[in-house]
């Protein structure tokens, strides 16, 4: 294994450092865990929106810690939750007298420590609520739909969200527009070769030269089926075949496109993987009405692709359209 | 054979020992259904309670003992089970609170609080290949041995045979909750680390009498 690291177990620590001390005017580390707020205070009376879990997913979190989007990130120990204590520490930089929204996958260990903290800021009067995103359509019938992983929609929830308590809205109308994006949002994913951990001398899972695993997690947990390799163009009608029924939007609808690199897919292949998505997608009668393609929610060094899919209504997607400058996500 | 502060400090400190000896084969069976840390967790997280009832002071009463273990395993073990058993153990704390010493029913009512804390705390229900697999019966089987009359060593003793079976009976479930629940069918076959962690944790509490 070759990496860009010290001692394996103060990766956090340090990629935690250097985000902030690379984006100085904008990330400040807050209390003794590896939590990071914004620079500029959220105006009173604004709800803060924090994510959070594993590290080992960069830039989630803590990329997208700016204005539009996250007010602070708590990052865990490398695919593990962080502590109750870590999130507080968090909570109390970035609350602004609005409460708190926690945007969260749905993995045991982070809903679990999620839920902590918030019987925490409730005992202290801090209202809170947790939108948990469960987008991951990967497993098919294998699972119970409630045990579904939250991955790439992480992000477009995150996004949405934080745009919505930045133009001022409730936390009321912040769950209202979180219950409303779970049925919005469709990801599955593709692996092509496992991630390796700094912790780990070996790969996560074994992957042949000519094997992909399909409906793969951003922890390298298996998916629902393990295939030989095929060109993209087949890939990417087998994602949006299965994010689609999954949204089953009206005929002619225009959905948000979200093409998301695992971590160790380089930029063209996205470029490329996207247009084949964009192909699958009219050919089956449907429009792209939002595009984000790049490397956001990672699983380590893994090699491999997942596909967003959102069924917006108008004012999700001006939410999604609304101003945001953070280290990883900026715009317009 | 007082169920007392000392009590719960030896059944806390014997949970330490035991995680760290079985760390290994608890891992092991993680790395079968799940990621692979379980016994590495278990193993830091009582780690530093067994830690802090040698050097700190003991406070007076078992449920002291529990509720200072159950926020050092939420703010040590990290992942789910940190939550899941500092849960259980702060539940079970405050149906024993104020208590010097614990009798048959006590021992009970503890089991049976620490069960609801890990179903809550899990939205799991009875068969999910949970740790709430062991910790159900073991409520139960305490429930029944205290009705009947017997003393708390017999309740404890009972709550130890039924976690194990528990345990054991574990591996014939499909997972419905948590990361070995993405391996439906294919968890089958399997032993829950969580049940046998927690039928580990139950038999310490019967072997620190």
């Amino acid at each position: 294994m070759k990496k860009l690291m010290n001692d394996p177990r103060a990766v956090t620590e340090q990629t935690v450092a250097g985000y902030v001390r690379a984006h100085a005017g904008r990330l400040r580390r807050v209390g003794t865990g590896y939590g990071v707020a914004r620079v500029e205070p959220l105006l009173p009376g604004t709800v803060a929106v924090i994510g959070g879990g594993g590290s080992g997913h960069e830039p989630m979190h803590l990329g997208y810690v700016g204005a539009g989007l996250l007010a602070g990130a708590v990052p865990g120990e490398i695919f593990s939750a962080p502590t109750p204590e870590a999130i507080l520490e968090v909570v109390t930089a970035t609350h602004a007298g609005a409460g708190v929204l926690f945007v969260v996958g749905n993995y045991s260990g982070d809903r679990f420590n999620f839920e902590l903290a918030a019987e925490r800021c409730a005992e202290r009067g801090i209202p809170t609520h947790t939108v948990v995103v469960a987008d991951d359509v990967g497993l098919g019938e294998l699972i119970r739909a409630d045990n579904r992983r939250g991955i790439a929609g992480m992000l477009v929830a995150a996004k949405v969200l934080g745009a919505a308590a930045e133009r001022g809205d409730d936390l009321e109308s912040l769950a209202e527009i979180g219950a409303r994006l779970g049925h919005g949002i469709a990801s599955m994913g593709v692996g092509l070769r496992a991630g390796t951990s700094p912790l780990a001398d070996v790969a996560s899972f074994d992957l042949g030269e000519d094997e992909m695993e399909i409906g793969i997690g951003i922890h390298g947990e298996l998916g629902r089926d393990r295939l030989p390799r095929q060109r993209a163009d087949a890939i990417a009608d087998l994602l949006v075949g299965e994010t689609l029924a999954e949204l089953a939007p009206p005929a002619g609808d225009s959905l948000l496109v979200f093409v998301n690199g695992l971590g160790g897919t380089p930029p063209g292949e996205l470029a490329l993987f996207f247009d084949a998505v964009a192909r699958s997608l009219e050919g089956r009668g449907y429009g792209v009405a939002r595009v984000l393609v790049g490397t956001h929610v990672t699983a380590l060094d893994m090699q491999g692709v997942s596909l967003t899919l959102g069924r917006f209504d108008s004012e999700l997607l001006s939410l999604w359209d609304a101003p945001v400058d953070t280290p990883a996500l900026r715009a317009p | 054979m007082t169920l007392d502060a000392n009590w719960a400090a030896r059944w806390l400190i014997a949970a330490g020992d035991v995680f760290e000896t079985e760390r290994g084969a608890l891992s092991e069976l993680d790395r079968q259904i799940g990621d692979g840390d379980h016994g590495e967790n278990l193993s830091r997280g009582f780690g530093a309670v067994r830690g802090q009832l040698r050097v700190g002071t003991l406070p007076g009463t078992p449920a002291e003992v529990l509720r200072e273990a159950a926020l050092t395993l939420i703010s040590t073990v990290g992942g789910a089970s940190g939550p899941l058993y500092g849960t259980a153990l702060l539940r079970a704390s405050e149906v024993i609170a104020d208590k010097d010493a614990l009798d048959a029913a006590d021992v009970a009512a503890l089991l049976r609080a620490g069960a609801a804390g890990i179903a809550q705390r899990g939205s799991a229900e009875p068969g999910d290949k949970t740790m709430l697999d062991s910790w159900l019966p073991a409520a139960d089987a305490a429930a029944v041995a205290a009705e009947r009359g017997e003393d708390a060593p017999a309740v404890l003793a009972a709550a130890v045979r039924a976690a194990d079976a528990g345990a054991v009976a574990t591996d014939d479930l499909i997972a419905l909750r948590g990361r070995a629940a993405y391996l439906g069918e294919r968890s089958r076959g399997h032993r829950d680390p969580g049940a046998a962690s927690s039928a580990l944790l139950i038999a310490a509490a019967a072997d620190s009498l």
